[in-house]
This record gives structure tokens, sequence and C-alpha cells, in this order.
């Protein structure tokens, strides 16, 4: 159970080997890599620049990581999530979750991924043709959130 | 009080933090940010934009009707763009 914000890019390799090593128990690891996309809105990006807010970052990311934990049987999960500039195709963010059957591994992955990306802190700020750009939330991830709300009867926060 | 300010919000206000003394009237982050709109008018534009400023207090997120004090550290930032 980890979370970590870091600006140094990760080996996703290494990250799952760390999480289910000592454990035979598992019997399996899901996760999920988001990267940096070249093609943003029709347009080039040379570069991504990720600000957050340090402090509640971290607690975000416990809590999401805290709600999975309550939800399904894990024995192990990790979320990393970088800040600050990458390239096209570096990694920003690693979920991964695992446990004894591959249910509970496969949609406390997904959870995670969905309900990081409208509470966890960070902005994404594009650099490409013709400038700068914030990214603008999507509403397809609110949905997402309430999707999961609805298939557990809780409560939208 | 402590306000931070992050993303675009930072770059319209012109500032990341800054320090204020809490008016007496100012109970709910509704009421706190009508008060930091007259310091800031960028602030102002945004909000009049509905639902495109979000807030948190003490490092939570919460709605515009939670109450604020003097000592809080509040946040105030576009929605999210990570993962």
């Amino acid at each position: 159970m980890a979370v970590r914000v870091q600006a140094e890019p990760f080996d996703v390799g290494r990250e799952l080997a760390r999480l289910t090593a000592g454990n035979t128990g598992i019997g399996g690891v899901a996760s999920f890599t988001g990267l940096v996309r070249e093609f943003a809105g029709g347009r080039r990006l040379t570069s991504m620049t990720l600000e957050h807010y340090p402090g509640m970052t971290e607690l975000e990311l416990a809590r999401v990581e805290a709600e999975a934990l309550a939800r399904w049987p894990l024995d192990a999960s990790l979320i990393v999530h970088r800040y600050g500039k990458m390239l096209p195709g570096e990694p920003i963010v690693l979920v991964a979750t695992a446990s004894a059957h591959r249910h509970a591994a496969l949609e406390s992955c997904a959870f995670l991924i969905d309900w990081l990306k409208t509470r966890a802190t960070f902005w994404k700020f594009e650099e490409g043709e013709g400038g700068g750009l914030w990214v603008e939330a999507k509403e397809a991830d609110d949905e997402a959130t309430r999707r999961w709300h609805l298939a557990t009867g809780g409560e939208l926060v | 009080m402590k306000i931070l300010y992050f993303a675009w919000l930072r770059q319209r206000t012109g500032t990341s933090a800054e320090t204020i003394e809490l008016p007496a009237d100012v109970h709910t982050v509704a009421e706190l940010m009508e008060h930091i709109g007259q310091r800031h008018p960028a602030f102002a534009e945004a909000v009049a934009a509905k639902g495109i400023v979000r807030c948190a207090v003490n490092q939570r997120h919460v709605d515009r009707d939670h109450p604020v004090a003097n000592g809080d550290e509040v946040a105030f930032f576009p929605p999210v763009t990570g993962g």
C-alpha cells in the first residue's frame, strides 16, 4: 500500500516486481500506465508540464487508495504520479493492484485511475505548436466517477 | 488565512500564495470567493464562469457552502486534470 508523487520517471517492470515481492498469496496484478501523448486536440506537443498541490496531492491519493482497499480484498497497491516537465512517450502515472484473484485486481485498478483523475490535485499544461495551453477537465471523467458511486450505492461527493 | 492558487487561476491572479486577514462577515467559501474577487478582478471573472473554480479547505475538496475560519489553508483551482 503506497502512494508516491515524484518528478523522476519510473520503471514499470521494477515497480511491479517490487509490489509483489515476498507475497506468494498474490494471484494476479493489474496495472495502468498513463503516458504523455504526442498529439492532443489536433496539435503536436513538445512537452507537458504537470503542476500539483504538494501536501494535498499525497493526501488525496492516499484517500483514493484507502477507498479501493475498503471495497476490494487487495494484497498490495501502488500509485506513482509524476509532476514537472515531461516529453511525449514518458510515463505520467502508474496504478497497480494485486490480489488473490483477477476480478478484484482489475476492478480496483480501473476504479483507482478513474477516481484519481477527478480528485488528485494535478493540472496539465501542454506546450507545442502555437504555445502552451492548460488542459480542460473532461466531463467523461466525472461520469466515470459517478458510475462507481452508483455501482456501490455510495454518495457522490 | 493562507490562500493558494493553482494552474491558470495562479496565472490570472498573478500570485501562487498570499496571506489575508479574514473579514468578520466572511463565513463560507462562497463569501470568501466574493471577497477575493474584490482583490483580484481576474478571479471574479473566473468565478462568474460557473463551475470552473474548485476549492479545498485544509487540503480537502469542499463545496462553496463549507465554512472557513482564520488559520485555514484555502486553495482555489480549476477542475483537476491529472492521471
